[in-house]
């Protein structure tokens, strides 16, 4: 079966961000860029897949920004096939997205398309739902485990209380949660052979894809500071201060 | 028009998320509540106790999946200006769904209601907090039920009803559940948590952390380091990715303070660290900072509580 995996970029996780002094955003000029790590989750389990032969194809899909071909060469460099880039400048939310996603689907037929669960940088949590609801398919979000089962796929999630596990009919929709397995590092070989693959770019009006915005952003600010407050010398003196300072046990 | 709340319940009550999105769905109108899946009539019943609502429905008793369900909330949408959750793992799942198939953008995890259109929701980790203005004629929400005072649990006496029938688009089932019974309270309503993180080096360890949790009636949290190690499990993941908590007291045990964790509970009302290391980041956010071992500090810090 053919999988899609799509990869954002993000800034890097170990970056911590600045609020612009306006007010309009965070600062990302000028700041290290990495693929969305719930989405290298995604590339390992879809290259897993391939490694079992379960998977046939492999294709990479990210939309942003033309840069946004690291993003998917790092894919290609993991196990992924090919790529294709859906070029644009500006904000997609989740919701454009999820039709440009729905879109190449509708295209290229594959048989589960896997997501990262969160995007570190808007933190939205919704693209996989929301192309499943687009598609009319179901959908395993914040999957530990995925197997393949007959026609089916069986996918542990983890949820409120523990784990639970839900059988989708194939075509379906998988978003990783962290515990799905451990990403693994593109070799120097596979780096030079992904030089090689092929990223075909697209436009999302090439898709049909309307991508304007539903949300405003009126401003960002940073969130309230905290202030370092005092070491303790002992237990004793701690429990002494969250008694009768803080007064909270 | 109403507005509609999807409740997380568990035993015959609604979860403190919920009656904090209650709260938070209070501001925008009169509010309904929807409660579906196992032990949906006894939940529904602890929803018509919950001040400011006045009409409960119930949905099936069955599994809850997100296929059918957002199906449900489709079908209830017409009569609603926004539909809220809170932002669990159950609401996280199917509200999306409901928004892409209303052709609107989710609002996830809101921090703060502006107005009927216009909300506050943290982006990088919560190192911003972005105020939006939707376009959208209906809007669909996750609520950070953190940011929310809970209403009370008693007070009110809504009706209750059966929701119209969905059908079930039959696209997954349900296969099983594995879930950890504890005796603690929540993670995300207790009013103290205590948290360990890598050092706690395994799960025996956590025993330590249980001893004072439980003189403290405190529930137990973890780093992601510790939960990836299998010292935890994954329910009790405390961060960006896990559950955002803001209890009055939080305790970070043997936790470094990578943003990812601050992240789900840098708006607890005091925080302690204790570190062996007194450069530990953790520090530069903890009221009281107590830089010792752990195995020495936490058997200390439960005989002190005893006295
Ligand atoms: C996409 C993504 C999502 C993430 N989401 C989350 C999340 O939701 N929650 C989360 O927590 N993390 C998350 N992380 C991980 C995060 O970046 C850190 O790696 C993690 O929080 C570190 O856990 P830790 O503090 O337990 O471990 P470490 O950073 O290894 O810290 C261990 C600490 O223990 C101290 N220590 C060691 N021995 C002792 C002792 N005997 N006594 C006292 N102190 C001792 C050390 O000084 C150190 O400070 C995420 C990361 C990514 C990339
Ligand atoms: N611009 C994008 N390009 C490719 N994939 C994306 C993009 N935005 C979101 N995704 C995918 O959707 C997941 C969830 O993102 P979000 O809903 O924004 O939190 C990510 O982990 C990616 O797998």
């Amino acid at each position: 079966m053919k999988v899609l995996v799509p990869v954002k970029r993000v800034v890097d996780y170990n970056v911590k961000v600045r609020v612009k002094a306006d007010g309009t955003g965070v600062e990302t000029a000028n700041v290290k860029m990495s693929m969305n790590p719930f989405d290298e989750i995604a590339v390992e389990e879809a290259v897993r897949l391939k490694e079992k032969g379960v998977a046939t194809e492999i294709v990479a899909i990210s939309a942003g920004p033309s840069a946004a071909q690291e993003q998917i060469r790092t894919a290609l460099a993991m196990g992924a096939d090919r790529g294709i880039l859906v070029e644009h400048d500006g904000t997609l939310e989740p919701l454009a997205v999820a039709k440009i996603l729905k879109a190449i689907v509708d295209k290229e037929g594959p048989a589960l398309v896997i997501l990262g669960k969160q995007a570190i940088d808007d933190d939205m949590n919704a693209t996989g739902q929301m192309l499943a609801a687009l598609l009319g398919w179901g959908q395993g979000t914040f999957a530990s485990k995925v197997e393949k089962d007959g026609d089916n796929l069986k996918v542990t999630r983890e949820v409120d209380g523990g784990l639970e596990t839900v059988s989708l009919k194939l075509p379906a929709i998988v978003t990783t949660d962290l515990r799905l397995n451990e990403p693994r590092y593109a070799s120097l070989p596979n780096i030079m052979k992904a030089r090689k693959k092929p990223i075909e770019t697209v436009k999302p009006g090439d898709l049909g894809v309307d991508v304007t915005p539903r949300l405003t952003v009126l401003k960002v600010e940073e969130p309230a500071k905290r202030q370092a407050g005092k070491k303790v010398g002992s237990v004793q003196e701690l429990v002494e201060k969250l008694r009768t300072e803080a007064k909270v046990i | 028009m109403a507005v509609l709340v999807l409740a997380d319940h568990k035993d015959g009550a609604v979860t403190q998320p919920t009656r904090s999105t209650v709260a938070a769905a209070s501001k925008l109108g009169e509010v309904h509540v929807l409660v579906a899946g196992p032990g949906a009539a006894a939940g529904a019943a602890a929803a018509a106790k919950l001040p400011g609502v006045t009409k409960v429905l119930t949905g099936g008793d069955g599994p809850v999946l997100a296929e059918p369900l957002a199906a449900l909330l489709v079908a209830l949408a017409p009569g609603y200006s926004h539909l809220l959750a809170p932002a669990s793992a159950a609401g996280k799942n199917v509200m999306p769904r409901v928004a892409a198939l209303l052709d609107v953008q989710i609002l996830s995890d809101i921090a703060g209601v502006v107005d009927a259109d216009t909300f506050v929701r943290p982006i990088y980790a919560g190192n911003a907090m972005a105020t939006v203005k939707s376009s959208d004629a209906k809007k669909v929400i996750t609520v950070r039920a953190a940011s929310f005072d809970p209403v009370p649990a008693e007070g009110g006496s809504a009706t209750v009803e059966a929701a119209p029938a969905a059908a079930d688009p039959g696209l997954s089932s349900f296969l099983g559940a594995e879930i950890v019974k504890s005796e603690r309270p929540e993670l995300t309503a207790a009013r103290i948590v205590i948290s360990g993180g890598r050092a706690m080096a395994n799960s025996e360890n956590f025993k330590i952390l249980e001893a004072v949790a439980d003189k403290l009636g405190a529930a137990v949290g973890a780093s992601r380091a510790a939960v990836d190690a299998g010292y935890a499990p994954n329910d009790m993941q405390v961060g960006q990715t896990g559950k955002i908590v803001a209890p009055e007291l939080y305790i970070a045990v043997g936790i470094s303070g990578a943003i990812q964790h601050l992240a789900g509970m840098k708006d607890s009302k005091v925080i302690v660290a204790i570190n062996k290391d007194e450069e530990a980041p953790i520090f530069q956010v903890a009221d009281y900072g107590l830089v010792a071992d752990l195995f020495k500090a936490v058997p200390e810090l439960e005989a002190e509580l005893s006295k």
